[in-house]
């Protein structure tokens, strides 16, 4: 037993001289989750980021990455570690909300800066934004949003909506009503987890919908879209990106063709930046990248924007640099509000068969301008 | 309360070895409890704050699992749903915390119990509802036996798991965060080695208490119970109740780590009430040797330290997991204080 | 009333669906009286394997036999490998054992195939609906699922009453010790009923997979839904199966859906849709505690 206890206290010694003996450099913590289901998202995030860490070529910066498994203890025990042991400089990574809710408030408090690639829950927006918190994505609600304006603009007027009964879910129909403006149909919320549909697709048949909206993020909306193909139900599909990025609708196949989804980016977007990312990703990876590839991108040329201007011990100043998002965003044009979140352009999508007979995404065109979420009055900062 | 029916808790007369002090068991049992102590110790004095915040969380799980061990491995229940008592926990810290926070009351009525951040309300709390619930569950649950009871605890688990999901008032699958860590009276509970000490505390009189009930009547008439309901019939005791009371207790201090490892985070959401979280303090118990008094901390130890090591070096470490845990199951047969201090003497 | 038949049926094909996932889970622990966690697995297997080879081959006959066919191997090798060692251990082992296989084959399969999900979708013939009587329709494919499971249904009853095979089977189930007397090779047996139960989930796998998304941890929630089932039809017994699956399958299709219905009366119909949900997914749940708080041992216990 003694040898075993001398054996843990080495570590705890090895571990601490190595962290002494790089002060000088940038220290980037990643916690996502690249294990159990939702993995492909974190894998995508983290393979963006990357791509734009080696492309800038700088031998200073050091990323350490772990898995979440996406557990809200687990992120914060791997949150704790990075600040405390490693004393990164900067967090990011989270994939899903309920970590993010876990582990950003505490380290954004405890003075390390944290770029969420992804998970934009509303408190952080609002009344728990922080000055060292900034969201490169979007706010949970924006494509929602954007997708009710675009079908009120398309003329639907009575969408049914369905999405599962959590706090994402609940707030995804919140925001598309919010600015959908009209009466829906009927709201359906389903199990988080939920692999059977055909109770509710026999409840939207017999409704008097004229559209369907919808929020089934991963494999419960690939569930979804396979099991809604051989109903029989000819509405129009509309959704948010996440049921419908390009590694998900291959997993549904022809079911998807013609859906329609909003997302922030798209990789037809035609600029510059957007070509070079995509051409390098597919170079390097092998595959098409998704919304959450171009996010990871995304944060991780913001971070390399604002090093060059300052280090994040220089906490002010490289605040200052990041609220400027001084680089060339693959979505085109980003900018922050003043709570720290994009104000952007939501563009819409719509799922056809590629070249090679598989379903892909291709740019339609903008549902809205300059969205910004509604939380940003709330938020004192 | 409950005395009319079941034997006493008073100590029984057991003719103790004189050298048992000095044999392989206890040796170990101090050997872990010294090593849990004293790691955390000089990493502080090293200013390893991470390192103490781990020993904090380890020795929490310890905690719950040494709850569910006295229901499992001295009671013979083998419960899949502890992750119920244990999230319950967490969530009457979070939710105390909430309301003190935002001076509201939990209920206003009939009666009105207000919020409050103070731990040792809370643990009371914790302990009245986590005991409630339990007396409840358990009440059902120990009509059945064998495979069925294993289920019925899972059901009832996955009840309150899918109530806290999707109940919106305190955040649903987001979870509640607590802004400011509970506190004690004249004790700086933010400071980690503080906070890891009164885990410690909470550990040491949770492995007390299981002592002293196993060496108590009540504690013989529970393993009589789980060995040979019969004989214990005709000695004239009910097993049912005995089971039901062991029951109660071991959700009760799976339910104080409970709100412990909440205040430890800062946050507690469904994911402390989901059947993983059940399986894994099984498997933590069953690590450490069922029914073996420092079993569940030498578990907790194992399971931490693979979690946190092999977690830094691949994405695929819950696969290396399995496998350890597989190896342990088909040739440790009695766990890991089998292994470093021998077969239990029966 | 078109609609509550509608649903009725939905019901009874979720029930079906899982009974083809709780009938092997039954044998297995009837006639071994082992606790397999990791049956979710050999679901996994089953729909993976039918994904891969009905993408390289285009035929998703050729795919279903090679998912029912690798998942048989996979059990057998498994219960050659681990679970013959676990007969004779208490059920905590068992548990323990198949939790840590869970884990094993889900990272495993993520470590060989990725993380993305697969295509998989149902043969071209068996797409599009039917239309029912009223003026509804009903998916083709869902139809087929009804019908595999009655006749999986059919397959075992034959099995376990009138072949040979079968009268081990129920020798096993009644008196294990009895078997070995009788010169029965029950290591054989042993594994061939493993290998059984496995490729009936894989089966299950492979035709659910059709019409849902086949990716890692797909095993787990279909798993836990199969385990209230045997519970609740008393575990080992078949038919117990049979009845516990599609009594979860109709109360939990229409608990959806009606149970939002029931509390847009009282309040609008956001907060309704949420309260009935919430509560929905309780419901089965409430369901197997009352039923083993009145019967202990399920509706129809087979032997413990």
């Amino acid at each position: 037993m003694k040898k075993l206890a001398n054996v843990g206290l080495g570590l705890l010694m090895t571990a601490s001289m190595m962290a002494a003996a790089q002060a000088e450099e940038v220290k980037i913590g990643m916690i996502t989750t690249l294990s159990g289901g939702g993995s492909h998202l974190g894998v995508d995030v983290r393979d963006g980021f990357m791509l734009a860490i080696e492309q800038a070529g700088r031998d200073d910066i050091e990323v350490l990455i772990q898995d979440d498994g996406n557990r809200p203890d687990l992120a914060r025990s791997l949150a704790n570690e990075f600040m405390q042991r490693d004393e990164v400089d900067i967090l990011t990574g989270i994939i899903f909300s309920n970590l993010a809710m876990a582990v950003v408030p505490a380290a954004v408090r405890q003075g390390t800066f944290y770029l969420s690639p992804n998970a934009g829950p509303s408190d952080l927006a609002g009344r728990m934004c922080h000055e060292n918190y900034f969201n490169v994505a979007y706010q949970n609600d924006n494509l929602h949003g954007a997708m009710g304006a675009y079908m009120r603009e398309q003329g639907f007027e009575k969408p049914i909506i369905l999405a599962p009964n959590y706090p994402a879910g609940t707030d995804a129909l919140a925001g598309f009503k919010h600015l959908y403006e009209g009466e829906v149909a009927d709201e359906i919320y389903t199990q988080m987890g939920q692999t059977d549909y055909a109770a509710e697709i026999a409840q939207i048949r017999s409704s008097d919908a004229d559209s369907l909206f919808f929020f089934l993020p991963g494999g419960m909306g690939i569930s979804f879209m396979k099991q809604w193909q051989n109903s029989g139900v000819d509405l129009p599909v509309f959704g948010a990106a996440f049921s419908f990025d390009e590694i998900i609708i291959k997993a549904v196949g022809s079911a998807a063709i013609g859906a329609m989804n909003t997302s922030l980016w798209a990789y037809d977007l035609d600029n510059e930046a957007n070509h070079a990312f995509v051409e390098a990703f597919r170079g390097t990876y092998g595959r098409t990248p998704t919304l959450y590839a171009a996010q990871g991108y995304d944060t991780a040329n913001l971070i390399l924007s604002a090093l060059e201007k300052a280090h994040p011990d220089d906490q002010d100043t490289f605040r200052e640099a990041l609220r400027e998002a001084d680089f060339d965003s693959v979505r085109g044009e980003f900018r922050f509000g003043p709570n720290q979140h994009p104000i952007q352009d939501i563009y819409v999508r719509e799922v056809v068969e590629g070249d090679d007979g598989e379903p892909t995404n291709r740019l339609v065109g903008i549902a809205i301008e300059d969205i910004q979420d509604v939380y940003h009055t709330q938020c004192e900062m | 309360m409950i005395k009319s029916t079941t034997p006493s808790l008073a100590p029984r007369r057991v003719p103790t070895p004189a050298a048992s002090w000095h044999d392989r068991k206890h040796l170990v049992q101090i050997g872990l409890l010294a090593v849990l102590l004293l790691a955390p110790l000089s990493a502080y004095l090293l200013g390893h704050v991470y390192y103490v915040n781990l020993a904090s969380r380890l020795t929490l799980i310890a905690m719950a699992a040494v709850g569910l061990n006295l229901a499992i491995g001295y009671g013979g229940m083998v419960s899949f749903g502890h992750a119920a008592y244990f999230g319950l926990g967490g969530y009457v810290a979070g939710i105390s915390a909430y309301h003190a926070f935002d001076f509201t009351p939990v209920i206003g009525w009939p009666i009105v119990i207000p919020g409050s951040d103070s731990m040792l309300a809370i643990w009371l709390a914790t302990m009245l509802v986590c005991g409630l619930l339990a007396l409840v569950i358990g009440t059902v649950s120990l009509r059945t036996s064998g495979v069925y009871f294993i289920m019925i605890t899972l059901a009832f688990a996955q009840m309150v798991y899918y109530f806290a999901n999707s109940w919106p008032t305190y955040g649903g699958e987001d979870g509640l965060p607590i802004y400011l860590r509970n506190s004690l009276p004249m004790v700086d509970t933010q400071d980690p080695l503080t906070f890891f000490l009164i885990c410690f505390g909470g550990l040491v009189m949770s492995l007390a208490l299981t002592s002293r009930i196993m060496k108590s009547r009540f504690g013989a008439a529970l393993t009589m119970a789980r060995l040979n309901e019969t004989r214990l019939a005709t000695a004239g005791i009910a097993p049912y109740p005995i089971r039901l009371v062991a029951f109660v207790i071991s959700a009760m201090i799976t339910g104080l780590a409970g709100a412990l490892y909440a205040d430890l985070n800062g946050f507690v959401s469904p994911t402390m009430l989901s059947w993983h979280m059940s399986g894994e303090l099984m498997v933590i118990v069953i690590l450490g040797g069922v029914g073996r008094l420092y079993g569940p901390l030498a578990g907790a130890i194992l399971f931490v330290m693979m979690e946190t090591l092999l977690g830094g070096l691949t994405e695929y470490w819950k696969l290396f997991l399995g496998l350890v845990l597989l190896l342990v199951v088909l040739f440790a047969k009695h766990g890991v204080m089998g292994w470093l201090a021998g077969r239990e003497r029966p | 009333m078109t609609l509550f038949i509608e649903q009725l049926i939905n019901g009874l094909q979720l029930g079906t669906m899982l009974f083809l996932m709780a009938s092997g889970l039954t044998l297995i622990f009837g006639v071994m009286g082992l606790i397999n966690l990791a049956h979710g697995s050999f679901y996994m297997v089953g729909a993976y394997a039918t994904a891969l080879v009905s993408a390289a081959t285009g035929s998703f006959l050729i795919g279903l036999a090679a998912g029912i066919a690798a998942a048989a191997a996979v059990g057998a090798l498994v219960e050659l490998i681990v679970i013959r060692r676990l007969y004779h251990r208490p059920h905590l082992d068992q548990v323990l054992a198949t939790f840590a296989l869970i884990l094993i084959f889900s990272e495993g399969t993520r470590w060989l195939f990725g993380s993305s999900p697969l295509w998989l979708n149902a043969p071209a013939a068996l797409s599009g609906s039917i239309a029912l009587p009223g003026g509804s329709r009903y998916p083709i494919y869902r139809l087929v699922i009804i019908a595999v499971g009655i006749m999986v249904a059919v397959g075992m009853y034959w099995l376990i009453s009138r072949t040979r095979l079968g009268m081990r089977i129920r020798a096993g189930e009644s008196d294990r010790e009895m078997i070995g007397a009788l010169g029965v090779n029950i290591a054989r047996l042993y594994t061939l009923v493993f290998a059984m139960g496995a490729a009936l989930a894989g089966l299950a796998g492979a035709m659910v997979g059709a019409l849902q998304s086949v990716q890692v941890g797909m095993g787990e929630p279909v798993l836990i839904l199969a385990f209230v089932v045997i519970v609740i039809g008393g575990i080992g017994s078949i038919k117990g199966a049979l009845y516990g699956a599609i009594l979860v399958g109709v109360v939990d299709t229409l608990g959806r859906v009606f149970l939002p219905l029931f509390f847009r009366q009282f309040m609008t119909s956001s907060e309704a849709a949420g309260v009935g949900s919430a509560l929905a997914a309780m419901l089965i749940y409430i369901l197997m505690a009352l039923i083993l708080a009145f019967k202990p041992k399920g509706l129809f216990a087979a032997n413990d």
